[in-house]
C-alpha cells in the first residue's frame, strides 16, 4: 500500500532527513533565541526614555538589525559562505547551515523581543526602581518574565520560520528534508518524495506550532 | 523626621516649561500621617515622586535621617530607596510572580537570605491581612487585595517612610476605608510615617494629622487637619472642605428659615475634638434662657477627634 503511494521513498533517508531538520531547528532556535534578546534588549534599553538611553547605540543597532533583516536568507547564505567555513570548518551538512539561520532569523526576533517589552507595563518597572532594583534586576526578574509570554510566542513564529530556512539551506547541500525533496525528489523527478516531505514538514511545524501556543499559555498569569 | 526645603521641579519641553513643584517647604516628623491633597495638575504626583527621586528635583533639598536625597548619588540611592516604600495608584505588582514572591521581590533586592526573606513575608502577609492568598496570582485578587499585597511589599524592607501616590483612587469607597484603616494601623504599630496624597478630602479627613493643599504646584496652606477645616484660608482649600459637608454650599437655602426677627440671629458653630461630645446646645438654652433652632449640622470623624459643624437660630433677649 505504502510502496503503490510512494514508490521512491526511502523510508531510512527519510528519517535521517528528519533528525536534520529537527537538529538544525532546534540548534537555530536556541541560537536565535539568545541573540534576538540580546538584541531586542539592546534596541529597547537605549531606546528614549528608557534604562540605558542612548541614541547613538540605539541606531547603530537598529541599522544592524534592519540591514541584516532586508537580505534574502538564500542570499544570505551565499554571503556568509567564507565565514561559515572558517567557523564550522566545513560548508556542507547541517552545521554548515546554522550561522546563516541564526543570523537570518535574529534580527528578525529581536524586532519582536523589543515589541514585547515595550509591552512591560512602565509603572512595574518603575516600582521596581523605587525598590532600589539594580539594572539588572530589572532585567531579569521584571522585563523578560513580565514578557515572557510574547517573547514564547515570538520564538514560535521565529521558529517555524526556521523551519522554511532549514529547507531552503537543503539547496546549498546542508542536509534535512529540504535537501532530501530537492535532490532525491525533484531532480530525478520523484515527486512522491516531494509530497512526503512536504507532509513531514508541515507535521514539524505543527508540533513547534502547538508547543509555542501551550508554553506561552503556561506561563501567562495576567 | 523629613524636612523638604525650597523644592522645585521644572519640566521643560519643546514648546513649553511646567513649575510642576514651585519651592515647597515642608517638614513632617516622625510617626505622622502627612496628606497632600490638590486638584488635577496641581503637582502632586510629581512632588511624592521627587522624595524617592523618581524625577529628579530641579532645586531644593530633601533630609530624611540627616542624608539630602537631592544630592544622593546613584549607587548610595539605589541603598537608600530600599528604605522609602511606595505604594501606587495601579498596585504595579508583577503579575507572573505570586503574592508571596511579589512580597519577598524587595527582599530579594536588598539581598536578604531565602529563610529570612520566607519568615519575613509570612510576617508580612499577616500583617496586611492576606492569609491563604500567598500562592494566587495579582490576576485572582481584587483591587483591595492588590494594594494590600502593595503594602506588604512597600513595608518588607522596614522603611523608614512611606509614599502613598492616590493609593486607593483605584477602589470603591467601602474597600478605600479598610485600606485606610490598615494605613492607620501600621502607622499606629510600626510608628511609621506616611506621606499620601490624594484628591479626596475623605481621605485626608480620615487619616491624616497635618496637611498641605497644593495648587499649581505650589503649598497655598498646610497645618494640621482640624485647623484647616475649620479655617481654611485658600479657594481651594474651602473647596475641598465643602466636599466633606456637602450641604455647605446650599447655605443659601437656610435663608428660607431665618425670621426677620430682631430678636433671633443665625450662627454657625464648630465642634472639636472632645467638644463635640457636650450637649452644648441643651446647656446654653438652659442657663442663657434663649430659643435655640437647629438649622443643619453635620459631624465627621478625623484623626485628631471629631469635628462637626452646626447651623442655629438663637432667639431671645438682646442684651
Ligand atoms: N514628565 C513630564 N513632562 C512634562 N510635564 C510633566 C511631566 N510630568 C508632569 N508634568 C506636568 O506637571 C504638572 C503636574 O503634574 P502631576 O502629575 O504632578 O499632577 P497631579 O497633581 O499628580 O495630578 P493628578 O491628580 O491628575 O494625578 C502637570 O501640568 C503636568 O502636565
Ligand atoms: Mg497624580
Amino acid at each position: 500500500m505504502f510502496n503503490d503511494i510512494f514508490p521512491n521513498v526511502q523510508m531510512d533517508q527519510m528519517w535521517v532527513a528528519t533528525y536534520e531538520t529537527f537538529y538544525m531547528t532546534i540548534i537555530s532556535v536556541i541560537g536565535t533565541f539568545i541573540l534576538g534578546i540580546l538584541l531586542g534588549l539592546l534596541l529597547y534599553l537605549t531606546n528614549r526614555g528608557n534604562l540605558w538611553q542612548n541614541s547613538i547605540i540605539n541606531s547603530i543597532t537598529a541599522s544592524v538589525v534592519n540591514v541584516f533583516r532586508a537580505i534574502p536568507f538564500i542570499i544570505l547564505i551565499l554571503l556568509l559562505f567564507p565565514f561559515t567555513d572558517f567557523l564550522v570548518g566545513t560548508i556542507r551538512g547541517p552545521n554548515a547551515a546554522l550561522p546563516a539561520l541564526i543570523i537570518g532569523a535574529a534580527p528578525f526576533y529581536a524586532r519582536l523581543v523589543e515589541i514585547a517589552l515595550k509591552e512591560v507595563d512602565k509603572g512595574v518597572i518603575e516600582a521596581a526602581q523605587a525598590m532600589g532594583a539594580k539594572a539588572h534586576t530589572i532585567i531579569f526578574k521584571v522585563l523578560l518574565p513580565e514578557s515572557m509570554p510574547a517573547l514564547i510566542s515570538g520564538i514560535t513564529v521565529t521558529a517555524i520560520a526556521l523551519i522554511s530556512y532549514t529547507a531552503m539551506a537543503g539547496v546549498i547541500g546542508a542536509g534535512g528534508l529540504g535537501d532530501l525533496a530537492y535532490m532525491q525528489g525533484f531532480q530525478r523527478r520523484n515527486f512522491d518524495v516531494v509530497f512526503l516531505c512536504t507532509i513531514f514538514i508541515v507535521v514539524i511545524v505543527f508540533i513547534f506550532q502547538f508547543l509555542g501556543d501551550w508554553s506561552s499559555r503556561k506561563v501567562d498569569h495576567r | 523626621m523629613i524636612s523638604i526645603k525650597n523644592l522645585s521641579k521644572v519640566f521643560k519641553t519643546k514648546d513649553q516649561t511646567v513649575n510642576a513643584v514651585d519651592d515647597v517647604s515642608i517638614d513632617i516628623p516622625k510617626g505622622e500621617i502627612f496628606g497632600v491633597i490638590g486638584y488635577s495638575g496641581a503637582g502632586k504626583s510629581t512632588f511624592i515622586r521627587l522624595i524617592n527621586r523618581l524625577e529628579d528635583p530641579s532645586e531644593g533639598e530633601i533630609i530624611l535621617d540627616d542624608q539630602d536625597i537631592a544630592a544622593l548619588k546613584k549607587e548610595p540611592l539605589r541603598k537608600k530607596r530600599q528604605k522609602i516604600g511606595m505604594i501606587f495608584q495601579h498596585f504595579n505588582l508583577l503579575w507572573s510572580r505570586t503574592v508571596f514572591e511579589n512580597i519577598a521581590f524587595p527582599l530579594e533586592i536588598a539581598g536578604v537570605q531565602k529563610n529570612d526573606r520566607e519568615e519575613k513575608v509570612q510576617e508580612l502577609i499577616e500583617l496586611v491581612g492576606l492569609k491563604g492568598r500567598e500562592n494566587s496570582y495579582p490576576s485572582q485578587l481584587s483591587g483591595g487585595q492588590k494594594q494590600r499585597v502593595g503594602i506588604a511589599r512597600a513595608l518588607a524592607n522596614d522603611p523608614t517612610v512611606l509614599l502613598c501616590d492616590e493609593a486607593t483612587s483605584a477602589l470603591d469607597p467601602e474597600t478605600t476605608d479598610d485600606i485606610l484603616d490598615l494605613l492607620v494601623s501600621i502607622n499606629e504599630k510600626l510608628n511609621l510615617t506616611i506621606i499620601l496624597i490624594t484628591h479626596e478630602m475623605h481621605v485626608i479627613q480620615k487619616v491624616c494629622h497635618r496637611v498641605a493643599v497644593m495648587e499649581q504646584g505650589q503649598v497655598v496652606e498646610q497645618g494640621e487637619v482640624l485647623n484647616v477645616f475649620v479655617k481654611p484660608q485658600s479657594k481651594t482649600t474651602k473647596r475641598f472642605v465643602q466636599q466633606l459637608s456637602p450641604l455647605e454650599h446650599q447655605i443659601d437655602r437656610l435663608d428660607e428659615f431665618i425670621t426677620d426677627d430682631e430678636q433671633s440671629e443665625v450662627v454657625k458653630l464648630h465642634f472639636i475634638g472632645n467638644n463635640a461630645k457636650r450637649a452644648l446646645i441643651s446647656e446654653v438654652s438652659k442657663q442663657l434662657d434663649v430659643a435655640i433652632n437647629i438649622l443643619q449640622g453635620s459631624i465627621s470623624p478625623t484623626q485628631e477627634g471629631a469635628y462637626g459643624t452646626l447651623y442655629v437660630e438663637i432667639k431671645g433677649e438682646r442684651t
